[in-house]
Order: C-alpha cells, then structure tokens, then sequence
C-alpha cells in the first residue's frame, strides 16, 4: 500500500531524527550527571538516570510489542514473559558475581538456595558465573520459547484473540511456576542484592551511566532493526499477513513462517530489554511475569500508536512518566488514569498519539496545498477485516 | 378453636419449662438432653423403695464403689432428671452440702454456693463457698457416667441420638454395654442405627473365644469403613491364631482399604465438581458475551466481584437475617451487574463492534477503573460474608466421605443457572434474536431485529450472570478487589477450552478442568496442577484452535 521510495526515504530521516533526539537525551543527562557537583542547580540525580535508563527499556519493551502487533497484527498479551525471561537471566548472573559476599558468605550458591538448604548449584544455573553465556541466555531462552511457542500457535492458525488468551495464560503458568522456590529462582523474593556487573559496582553512578548509554544503543539499535526489517521485502509481507492473512496465504507466501520469525525476533527484543532493566532496578521477581503488566505494555502502544515504531517508544516512555509523576501525588488516582487511557486510546485514539499529531499536521499541509492525496491516513491501522 | 387452644397450652408449657430450667443448661451434654415431657418432678416416689434425693445423697460417701453402686442405681431409675444430673455430676455441679449432708445442684455465685433442688431445680438456698464442695469423681467414674450416659441415649427416641450413642459404644467391651446393646439391636428399628450397633457388637465378638463367632464377626467387618474397625482388625491380626483366620482378616482390611481409596477418589471428585460448577458460573457470563457476541470482555471478573460486595452489602443492610440475605442478594447482584455491564456496553463496547482486540484493551481499563473503585469505596481489605446455618456443616455419607453443603449447593446452583440460561436462549424471544444477531447481523437487522438493543440486553445478561456467580464465590472466598482478576484468566480457558459460542461445550469444559485440576493436586500441590492444566489448554487450542465443541457454519469464519 506504501510507495517504496517515498518510505525509504522517510525511513531514513525517520530514523536519524529518532536516534538524535535519543542520544541527545541521553548525553545531556550524562554531562548534567557528571560534570556538575550534586549541589548545583543543573545537576542530574543517580535516581533521574536510573529513571531514564527505566523508560528507555520499557520503550525497548514497546518496540518490540510494536513489531509483533502493529505490523503482524499478533496481539501478544505475554510479551512481559520475555522481558521477565530476559531479566531472570541478567539476574543469575548477578547472583552468582555476589560470590561470597552474599549474608551467608558460600561462595557457591545464592543466599535463598542456602535459606533452603539446598547442597548444591542446580543444573541450570550451571555457566551463569560467564558474563558471554549469560549474554547468549538472555538471547536463547525468550527466543526459544518464542519459537516453539510460535511454532505451535501459528501453524494450527491460533489467531486473534484466542492468540492472546493463550499468550496471556502462558505468561500466567510461568508466574506461578516462578513463584515457587521449589524452582530455584528465589521463590516470592526473585533475585536481588546485586553488587556488581562486569567488575563495575552497580552502586556507582559511572556504572549507571554506563547501563543507561548501553540501554540507550540497544533501543538505537533495535529501532534500526525495526526499522530495516519493516522496510524490506520481508516487513512488506509481515504486513500483508497483518491486513489479509488469507489472501497473502493464498497468494503463495507461508504466513506462518514470517509470524514466527517477527514473534522470536520481538521475544528476543523483549529479552534484551529485560535484561537492562535487571540491573537498573535491582531485582527481578515474579511479578514481572504478571499478565497486568504485560497489557499495560500493550497500552503504551496504543497511547504512542500502532505501527510507527517511535509512536510505541513514546508511548511507554508518556506512560511511565506519567505512572511516575502520578503515582508520587496522588498513588489511589493512578489506577483510574490508566483505566481511563485504556478506555480513551481505544475509543478516541485508536491510532495514538502519533496518528492524532500526523492527522493534523496532514490537515494543515493540506489546507496549504488543497487537492494533493494526503500520505498519513493511509498509514492507518485497519482492524479485522470481518 | 380447639387447634389454638392447644397451641396456646403449649406455649404456655413451654414457657414454664424455660422458666424453670437451669440458666446453665448449656453445659449439659448436647446429645443427651433431658427427656422433658412433663414437669411433675416428685412423682419418682411411687414405685421404687428410694427417692432421686435419696439416691444421689449416697454420693455424699467418701468411698468410690459406693459412689459408683449410687450411680448405677441412679441410672437405673425411670425418670427424665437422670440424664441432666449424671451430667450435672461429670461437670462438677453436683454439690455436697456438709451442712444437712445432702446433695444439691450447686453454683458459684460472688463466692457462694447458690444450691438448687436437683429435682424441680428450685433454688433452696445460698450456703458459703467452704460449706460445700464438689462431688469428687475419678475416671472410673466417669467412665462408669459415660457408660450410664450412652445407654440412656441408646433407648432415647429419637433415632439420631440412639446413632450417635451407638457410634460411642463402638470399641467399647465392658459387657454390661454389649448386653444392652445387644437388647437394643432386637428393638431397633432404624437401618442405620442397627448397623452401627452391630458395628459394635462385631468389633467386641472379636475378642470372643469361640474361633467360628470371630470368623462370623471378621467377615461382617470387611468393607466396614468406621475408624475403629480398622484398628481393631489390625490388633486382632496381631493375636490371630490360625492362618484362617488371619486370612480373614488380611481379605478383610484389604476390602476397608480399597474402599476407602474409592471414597478419597469420590472425595476428589466432588472437589473437582465443586471447582468445576466455579467455573462454570464464572465462565458462563463470558461464554455469552465472547462466545454469541464476539465481545472479549476482561472486566468480567470485575463484574464477578460486583456481584460479590453486593451480597456483602446485602448482608450489611440486613443485619438480623443472615439466613435469607442471600436470596435478596441473587437478584440484587444480578441487577447491579447486568446494570453496569449495560453501562460499559453502551459507552465503551458499542464503539468498538468488530474490533475484538480493541475491545479486550478498552474493558481492560474498564476493570481497572472498577477494581480500584472498590478499593476506594469499601478499603483494599478483603470483607468477609457471613454463611447462613443452612449452608455450613456438611452431609455426611459415611465416616470417609462427606459432602459439604456450601459446596454442594453451588454445584446445583451452577446447574440451575446454566439451565435458565439454556432455556432463555432456546425458549423465548430475546434468545432466539440474540441467536440471530450472533449468527448474521446484517440479515438479523434485515429481518426487523433492533441488533443494537439486543446487544444491550446480551451484554447485561452475561454480565448480571457474572454478578450472580459472585454471590456463590462470595460463600467460599474472601470478597476483595481482586475476586475478580483470580478467575478471568480461568474463565477464558474454559470458554476457549470448551469452543466460543458452544453453552454445553462450557459446561464439559468447566467440569472437565475442575476435575482434571483436583485429580492432579494430590500428585503435584495446587499450583503446579495448575500450571499443568494451563500448560495443557495451550497445547489444547494448538491442536483443535476452535474447542472441545467449535461451531460450524457460517458464524465460524469469523
């Protein structure tokens, strides 16, 4: 539906203009942080960088999202599994740097698997103690369990919301599985008492700093990606598969293998996005796993817009902020705030924040230029085609 | 006239006895209360050589046999104060008055003896709290009292009491007791009270030396589920003295065995029912909405939990009448859900018809918006609802396998909600344009069929369907703010479990998981049967993406 060369070309612009704003953000965060003694004014807090490097893994969160559903039409409800997948994997390896600086001081084994009388290291927490397979983890599993997941949904053609009731029920088995201690990923508690990555204690602002540079070169990166992948052949399909899954089957094309390959390469995403969350926050526990969080997720997609990928960044980026800032004033009004969103978005909104500001900026150049075919509103999302 | 005047005697009777009975009854024995026919208390003279008075003044000796002998005799007399005051002795109110050397039914009050007649209960004075003291009894004594006691209740008239007793004499093998029983079994007329004693008289002809009784007794016990036959089995196995007979009893505490593994499965199955009929009424709300209507709508455990405070607030308004609140509640949670549900449906889902993941995020934030609604309004803190009498307690079947009623009235309760709505979807002429809606909108409306009233009206159906569902789940769980979000998840299995659009397909599905899931919780723990079971549904919809029932025919190319 799109011209090519008129796409590549914003393609491009799109994407220098989001990486400048991004690394612009960053690195005027970083100076302020480091350059200026705490008790200037213009001083940054170890606590406003940490924020930051929250919100831009939320937005990594929500680009992923944005790939499987704004541009696939898969609607996951589960997607916070993979994040949480991501997170526990960044988590074992900073369980096991603690070392024996842990309270029960085994060099070997987390304090809970001491609190549990637990003799020795479980298999799987085997190589956690390696920075490199650590790394490969926290690609491998949310991508495997994307895969075989995928694999199954999409080739028994599960769609829409039966696609999402049952991505949501997966990511409820694994929160209650994860809830278990019996599990050995520390029960209720998850994982905490980080002391320190690669040798860089987490405790320093350097060290935040740095996890905020590293989140904001993923999120660059990842944005890239997106971008390339919706703009090659392969993205032309994946939306084909969006808008008309069975003409695009009909017309030759194995729909499922592109879903599955968008849905592993989104887990992956997730994952990545989870495991720089990890040490910024300091913990990872089984609440991440909660199907609440993996919605809301879905929301901030919605508020920034579908299929724009900046429109999902900003919108977990709008949201969060806005979680933030409500939460501290008023904490009982947050909840109806986000209900409320939920409700608008969907209602008024249905192409984002993004599609409200591209729909009026399409309104003004056409009144300047009446009677040229405006762009924007093609970019819409349809819904299902019954 | 003659029928008020004798209701009129009645009450008046009754109301001389409340008056003169003991304000302390309610420590008396429950099984065994006074046999009150009448009131004319000094009529024991007649017959027998002593009175009640005279008999219980021998307890006024130091030496236990004599005590004992006066408890016998006492026991023995035909009278309906025996019973209270053989009770009145155990619990220590029979006192010995040191001052005349009677004894009298005694109370402490402000330090003092209050000391009533034990046999018309009148009060015959206060004595100082040192001018009498207890009667002592030891425990041969109260087994002698307990022994007296049973037998009493052994000839009581009404039948539930002779059980009971039966069932305390089981293992018992002072032979007095056995004679009585054996007397009691020739008159008994009552099946369950007979089996019981011959319970009793089976176990106790275990120790019989005749080797043919025992065998006769081994094989009457087998199956027999009562703990104590067990027990005795199994000592008798022990001093068993020929291999027939340990045969016997080998075969015979096999068969207890196994069927007491059948009533544990029975148990479990039951659990699973009672699970499953949960389901059932949380599921069938969204199986109208999201299987007629297409409408994915999560915030139907929030309706779930409407329906829960209502009976809660139900509950609150009427104070004095816990008993039938709930049947104010039903139709209360119906009207309040199906009336919010009409609410959500006119202002949020209207918008949003054909756009089934848009729906599923806009009624997400609509239960957002409930849940902390409730959490503003009535607290974050889980309020609890009070069980009417009716509903506690349970059936029991046999000493293995009981039913409790709370459970087994949801069960029916799930069945008779799922056959109205059966019913008003096949019967009447909103359920058959809901049918048509569903089917073919656009031929429906042709057809003269106001498809955006029936929309209404289906959404408030499944909605005040979820709203009454909560006012069973409010009778086993807490009511709090998050009733609701513990089931949604569940309910969506068992509709897709059971194929959208399919009410029976809902019911299997429900029943089937509930069973599936307490079958496996001995096995794994609750939680990873639960997982389990999820696990299972997603490999499920893998291989049949449509259901346990999909629909055929047009609606299903949707």
């Amino acid at each position: 539906m799109r011209d090519s060369t008129f796409k590549s070309a914003f393609n491009d612009r799109t994407a220098k203009t989001f990486m400048g704003v991004l690394f612009g953000a960053t690195l005027l965060v970083t100076v302020l942080n480091q350059l200026f003694p705490a008790d200037s004014a213009l001083h940054v807090s170890a606590y406003t960088v940490t924020l930051l490097g929250k919100y831009l893994c939320y937005a990594l969160l929500a680009l992923a999202l944005d790939l499987v559903w704004g541009y696939c039409g898969i609607l996951s409800l589960g997607h916070g599994a993979f994040f949480a997948l991501g997170g526990y994997a960044m988590g074992m390896y900073l369980m096991r740097q603690i070392g024996d600086r842990g309270v029960y001081g085994n060099p070997e084994l987390p304090d809970f698997m001491v609190f549990l009388n637990w003799s020795e290291l479980p298999w799987y927490w085997h190589g956690f103690d390696q920075f490199w397979f650590a790394a490969l983890m926290i690609l491998l599993v949310p991508g495997l369990l994307a895969f075989v997941f995928g694999w199954l949904a999409f080739r028994s053609r599960v769609t829409g919301v039966y696609l999402s009731i049952i991505t949501q029920a997966l990511t409820y088995a694994l929160m209650l599985a994860f809830f278990r201690n019996e599990l050995g990923f520390g029960g209720n508690n998850g994982l905490t008492d980080f002391k320190d990555l690669l040798g860089f204690s987490l405790q320093s602002d350097t060290t935040r700093v740095g996890l905020l540079m590293a989140t904001a070169v993923a999120l660059a990166g990842a944005f890239v990606l997106c971008r390339w992948i919706t703009g090659s052949k392969l993205g032309r399909v994946v939306l084909a598969v969006r808008d008309a899954e069975s003409r695009a089957r009909f017309v030759g094309y194995r729909t499922e293998h592109y879903k599955l390959w968008i849905f592993t390469l989104s887990a992956i995403l997730a994952g990545i996005a989870g495991a720089l969350y990890v040490p910024q926050v300091g913990i990872i526990n089984p609440g991440e796993f909660s199907p609440l969080n993996s919605i809301e997720l879905v929301v901030w997609v919605a508020v920034g817009g579908r299929a724009t990928l900046y429109g999902a960044v900003i919108g977990a980026i709008l949201v969060n902020y806005g979680k933030t800032v409500f939460t501290g004033i008023m904490p009982e009004a947050w909840l109806f705030a986000l209900g409320g969103l939920f409700v608008a978005v969907t209602v008024f909104l249905p192409h984002g924040l993004v599609g409200l500001v591209s729909e009026k900026w399409d309104n003004i150049k056409s009144r300047f230029a009446s009677g040229d075919k405006s762009p924007g509103s093609e970019n819409a999302v349809e819904g299902d085609p019954s | 006239m003659g029928y008020r005047f004798g209701r009129m005697l009645t009450a008046m009777l009754v109301a001389l006895l409340v008056s003169v009975s003991w304000a302390e009854e309610p420590l008396q024995d429950p099984t065994a209360p006074p046999r009150t026919t009448t009131q004319s208390s000094v009529d024991g003279i007649d017959i027998p050589p002593l009175t009640l008075q005279e008999i219980i003044n021998r307890l006024t000796s130091r030496s236990f046999d004599k005590k004992e002998a006066a408890i016998r005799q006492l026991a023995k007399q035909d009278n309906p104060r025996v019973v209270p005051l053989l009770n009145a002795l155990m619990n220590r109110e029979l006192v010995h008055n040191r001052k005349d050397d009677t004894i009298a039914l005694g109370l402490k009050k402000d330090g003092q003896w209050e000391l009533r007649d034990p046999e018309s209960r009148q009060v015959i004075g206060q004595v100082d709290s040192r001018a009498a003291r207890p009667v002592i009894i030891n425990n041969r004594l109260r087994t002698v009292i307990n022994n007296q006691l049973a037998l009493a209740a052994l000839n009581d008239p009404d039948s539930d009491i002779r059980y009971q007793a039966a069932g305390q004499l089981i293992g018992n093998d002072d032979p007095e007791m056995l004679a009585a029983l054996a007397a009691r079994r020739h008159q008994e007329s009552r099946p369950r009270v007979a089996a019981q004693i011959d319970t009793a008289l089976n176990i106790a002809a275990l120790h019989s030396d005749d080797r043919t009784t025992r065998l006769d007794a081994i094989d009457a016990l087998a199956g027999n589920l009562h703990p104590e036959v067990k027990n005795a089995l199994n000592t008798r196995l022990l001093a068993a003295d020929s291999s027939q007979e340990t045969q016997a009893l080998e075969k015979a505490i096999a068969r207890i065995e196994t069927r007491i593994e059948t009533f544990q499965t029975a148990d479990t199955v039951f659990f699973g029912l009672s699970l499953g009929s949960v389901l059932l009424l949380a599921a069938i709300g969204l199986a109208i909405t999201f299987g007629v209507m297409g409408v994915i709508n999560m915030a139907h455990g929030e309706l779930i939990m409407l329906g829960a405070y209502t009976t809660y607030v139900v509950q609150q308004l009427l104070p004095s009448s816990h008993e039938w609140s709930l049947l104010i509640a039903v139709p209360a949670a119906f009207l309040v859900s199906a009336f919010v549900g009409v609410l959500i449906e006119r202002f949020v889902i209207r918008f949003l018809y054909g756009r089934p993941l848009e729906t599923l995020l806009a009624t997400f934030g609509v239960s957002l918006i409930l849940q902390q609604a409730v959490r503003v309004i009535f607290s974050p803190l889980n309020r609890t609802v009070i069980t009417p009498e009716w509903m506690s307690g349970a059936l029991e079947i046999n000493p293995v396998f009981s039913l409790t009623y709370n459970r087994l009235y949801i069960i029916f309760f799930a069945l008779a909600v799922f056959l109205a709505l059966l019913t008003l979807l096949k019967k009447t002429r909103l359920g058959l344009q809901v049918r048509a809606v569903s089917q073919n909108r656009a031929t429906a409306r042709g057809l003269g069929i106001r498809s955006e009233r029936v929309n209404a009206l289906t959404f408030g159906l499944g909605s005040g369907i979820a709203g009454v569902a909560g006012v069973a789940l409010a009778q086993l769980t807490n009511v709090g703010p998050n009733l609701g979000q513990s089931y949604i998840i569940d309910s969506f299995m068992v509709v897709v479990f059971g194929g959208v659009g399919n009410l029976w397909g809902t019911l299997t599905a429900a029943f089937s998981l509930g069973i599936a899931n307490k079958l496996l919780e001995p096995m794994a723990g609750a939680v990873l049967a639960k997982i389990v079971v999820l696990v299972f549904i997603i490999l499920f919809i893998q291989r049949k993406p449509r259901g346990l029932f999909p629909q055929r025919g047009r609606a299903a190319e949707e």
